[in-house]
């Protein structure tokens, strides 16, 4: 088997006609894993003996003819996702040797369906982050490059399907966590409805803004994964009823004028060129005004920050995690935290603390969330028009490791063009569109198109139209 | 645009968070920088949807608990200390 070129499709043809075993397939990464994530550094920890077990289960399964969409597929689980059992560390020092209490919902269907759990992978701390250098256990590296950082936070989970270390991975987006790390590795990303999967179980960041969602190869794999892992879930209250996905049609908007600054004219020129492309392929592709658009960064770093801010308040070494001795339990707090929390998740505790503070939680908090209205009603009038909208999933290729660890505003801009969507709750996905030559080196650029609430449907069709054109 | 002037040791204290003098004096400087990016949102006309529509917090009902002490012993180990089927803290009151 070519693990370069395997799909969950391929897999689930060749382990239903007995081409292979789940526990071949299970081997095969598991060897990968053990010539390469040392330099890689996807995984924090692999569950080898446990993938093993999981894959023979799977196999009993697939000989009784009782196999499911994921039965046997081996695959990789982002940090900040809980499994019972399993340390979920959010790659911080703090939360380095909690053990779960629970399973995630994603995670209880994964196991319905006898998946194949690799191991869980390294990420930005607490998915604040995008180049996943803030992990306090080190950074991982691009397959594409390894002199250049995967993307983040879900960098671990990139890298493992990109590198043929899992077939397919569980990431969380906040802000472009799924889709900027699939853009900078060469895969597809998809950023989820909100309340379309469920989030019990998944630590929580931003409440208002997080998904989980898959990081896979392909659109079709990714439609796969989606379809296994949404659904309602009375355990999340922000959950929403089931949908039926509709097919899209060939109308793309294109919000040009946010895209007069900051992208770099290689990538733009992918952008443009895949807009041709669609555009030969029968598509309608017209330029279109959503002028809040370029309020969103900044919205998004106030409400971000702020919803971290209070929900990290958690952490606090009295129920779980780290706790440092002191004499009064002021001081376990403060040093349990000071200690625990890495040089960017304070920095946002600390701009979400002052933006909710009293004096100013009018100027920033309160008018971010009115600005956000905004940005939501800009979508809400282009989907009227539009069955997607088109934009770079990030402004530029993978960079270096260490280019902007020490410039917060530099890796803020990172995600310009995907908070957009988790800002106004749509579903989005970056799909493969290209490359860009930097040192000698071809590193991939992706194409990120986002749809109305519950619009994954367009995505996929049209998703699936820019994979077979570039 | 007005300086905003952002005194950094006091937030950490509302944060419960200790930060290091040299840190402080780190923060002290991005902090307001990050600031008066995303300041840029006053630009925008005041003629702005009133009340949260979209965003609103989500309640479950009040209702159908599960068993009592069904999770008890699963989270208790979580954490750092426990004793009698409860999680022990430092004592928070003092008598005077």
């Amino acid at each position: 088997m070519d693990l370069a070129k395997l799909t969950i499709k391929e897999a689930r043809r060749a382990l239903d006609a007995k081409e292979f075993s789940a526990l071949d397939l299970t081997n095969a990464y598991l060897e990968n894993i053990a010539r390469r994530d040392g330099e890689i550094h996807a995984y924090l920890e692999v569950w080898a003996d446990s993938a093993r077990k999981e894959a023979k289960a799977a196999d009993a399964l697939i000989a009784a003819g009782k196999s499911k969409p994921l039965t046997g597929i081996p695959i990789a689980v982002k940090d900040n996702i809980l499994i019972k059992g399993r340390i979920a560390s959010s790659a911080s020092k703090i939360l380095e040797k909690y053990v779960a209490s629970y399973d995630a919902t994603v995670i209880t269907r994964l196991k319905e369906q006898s998946v194949v759990f690799l191991g869980r992978t390294n990420m930005d701390e607490f998915a604040m982050g995008s180049s996943t250098e803030n992990s306090a256990f080190g950074v991982t590296k691009n397959p594409v490059d390894t002199s250049r950082v995967p993307g983040g936070s879900s960098g671990g989970s990139a890298a493992a399907v990109a590198g043929n270390l899992a077939l397919a991975a569980l990431g969380s987006d906040t802000g472009g966590s799924i889709r900027q790390p699939a853009s900078h590795c060469g895969i597809v990303g998809l950023k989820t409805t909100y309340g379309s999967v469920s989030r019990f179980g998944l630590m929580p960041m931003g409440s208002s803004l997080d998904q989980i969602g898959p990081l896979t190869k392909t659109v079709k794999d990714t439609k796969i994964f989606f379809d296994v892992i949404r659904g309602h879930d009375a355990r999340d209250s922000t959950s929403i009823p089931d949908y039926a996905l509709q097919g899209g049609g060939k109308k793309i908007g294109v919000p040009r004028a946010f895209l007069k600054e900051g992208v770099e004219p290689d990538v733009l020129a992918v952008f443009n060129a895949t807009l041709e492309r669609l555009k030969a392929a029968g598509y309608t592709i017209e330029d279109i005004e959503m002028p809040n658009l370029p309020y969103s960064l900044p919205v998004y770093y106030v409400i971000c920050p702020a919803e971290v801010s209070t929900n990290l308040a958690r952490y606090d070494g009295i129920r779980y995690g780290l706790s440092l001795p002191a004499d009064t339990i002021q001081e376990v707090y403060s040093k349990t935290r000071g200690t625990g929390f890495g040089s960017e998740v304070r920095r946002r505790i600390l701009i979400g603390t002052f933006v909710l503070s009293s004096g100013y939680a009018d100027a920033f908090y309160r008018k971010a969330r009115a600005v956000r209205e905004l940005i939501r009603a800009d979508f809400k009038k282009a989907f009227q028009s539009y069955d997607a909208i088109a934009l770079p999933t990030s402004p530029g290729p993978a960079f270096k490791i260490g280019e902007k660890v020490n410039d917060p505003m530099a890796m803020y801009l990172e995600d310009i063009f995907s908070v957009t969507a988790n800002l106004a709750g749509v579903p989005a996905i970056s799909v493969p569109a290209g490359v860009v030559e930097r040192d000698g080196t071809n590193l991939p650029v992706g194409f990120q198109l986002m749809a109305a609430h519950e619009g994954e449907g367009a995505l996929f069709t049209i998703g699936a139209d820019v994979e077979k054109l570039s | 645009m007005k300086d905003i002037s952002v005194d950094v040791e006091a937030l950490a204290k509302l944060a419960k968070l200790e930060v290091s003098p040299e840190e402080l004096s780190r923060l002290g400087k991005e902090i307001p920088d990050i600031l008066r990016f995303v300041e840029t949102i006053q630009e925008v006309s005041e003629n702005v949807p009133q009340g949260d529509v979209a965003h609103r917090n989500v309640m479950r009902e009040d209702a159908d608990p599960h068993e009592t002490g069904l999770y008890t012993k699963d989270l208790l180990d979580a954490a750092p200390a426990q004793k009698d089927g409860r999680i022990v803290v430092k004592q928070v009151l003092k008598k005077k």
